[in-house]
């Protein structure tokens, strides 16, 4: 996640730039089958890792039992990935 | 004659503090200050020591709220105000007063399996280890342990999540690893990787801190976590 993560940064430096507008974003990244991998990748990754830092969290500041805490991570996990892969359709399908 | 004004934990869980009027003397511990206060002023106060010099932990309690050995903390260092509070060490329930039960601490330490298991038999020649082996020079760092579980007691994590097996027996767990002799190395590593093992730690440092041996758990904890990712990268954690 670490190198996407700099990667990320590094395009947002750049795209911003002489400004910034949607156009701009959608003219780049619609139809574009590298942002899309790059993209999904990215939020299946920040779904996963965000997944097991809030489980912690609840584990270890909440008095929810394992069973019910696994459940709630498993549905952030769930719709994380619908929000993150959603918006990746919504910007690079063509 | 000046004195030292001392709140002790008495009974269990449910129990509260009792204010202690103790002599100040010019040097003086806290294990001074508790055995004062069985012998003149209340026979029933319950503790635990043993070597009295610093050696065996096993006078550990908690300190004005921090885990230390008694008979090496001067009350003078930790006493500014003349104040003190004496509490049983924390994350483990109490028998009684100033004793708590190490039980779950050595259930842990079991565990998390730091245990040596030969791989060769009696007849076989000896394995030569030079010490300046980088496994054996991080076994010796770590062997030092003597159970006081101080920085059991030290750890906010194992506070938070009861089943996370803690500082100690992990620290152990790391010096088995790094005996290159063991025979069950990959047992270690499958013993501490789990929901309840060295994955927990947030490397708060707090066992490091404490620690009156001078041992770093937390960096045998990170220890750990690199061998952990690496077996199961290499597919050897199944």
């Amino acid at each position: 996640m670490a190198p996407l993560v700099i990667a990320h940064l590094v395009g947002i430096i750049m795209a911003v730039q002489g400004g910034l507008t949607a156009e701009e974003i959608l003219g780049r990244t619609q139809g574009s089958l590298g942002w899309m991998c790059f993209y999904s990748a990215f939020v299946i990754l920040v779904a996963v890792h965000g997944t097991i830092g809030l489980r912690s969290i609840l584990i270890e500041w909440t008095p929810l039992a394992n069973r019910i805490v696994d459940a709630l991570a498993a549905v952030w996990l769930i719709s994380a990935l619908i929000l993150g892969l959603r918006a990746v359709v919504a910007v690079t399908w063509s | 004659m000046k004195t030292l004004d001392v709140q002790v934990w008495r009974g269990d869980e449910t129990g509260g503090f009792e204010k202690f009027e103790a002599p100040a003397q010019e040097n003086q511990t806290v294990l001074d200050v508790v055995t004062w206060i069985q012998r003149n002023a209340d026979p029933s106060l319950s503790y635990r020591f043993a070597c009295r010099v610093g050696m065996c932990g096993s006078c550990a309690m908690t300190v004005n709220g921090r885990p230390r050995w008694t008979c090496r903390t001067h009350v003078s260092r930790v006493a500014k105000d003349g104040r003190l509070k004496i509490e049983p060490l924390l994350n483990l329930p109490v028998i009684k007063d100033l004793a708590s039960d190490l039980k779950p601490f050595f259930d842990k330490w079991n565990a998390a399996r730091g245990t040596f298991e030969a791989a060769i038999k009696r007849e076989d020649p000896l394995v030569p280890i030079s010490p300046d082996q980088p496994e054996r020079a991080a076994a010796n760092a770590a062997i030092e342990c003597i159970n006081c579980a101080v920085c059991y007691s030290a750890c906010d994590m194992v506070g938070w999540k009861p089943s996370y097996l803690g500082p100690a027996a992990l620290n152990r767990a790391w010096a088995a690893w790094n005996d290159v002799r063991n025979d069950n190395r990959l047992d270690v590593l499958k013993a501490v990787s789990d929901d309840a093992g060295c994955h927990n730690c947030h490397s708060h440092q707090s066992c490091s801190e404490h620690c009156p041996v001078g041992l770093n758990p937390t960096l045998s904890i990170a220890g750990l976590k690199r061998a952990t990712s690496k077996a199961l990268l290499k597919g050897n954690l199944k």
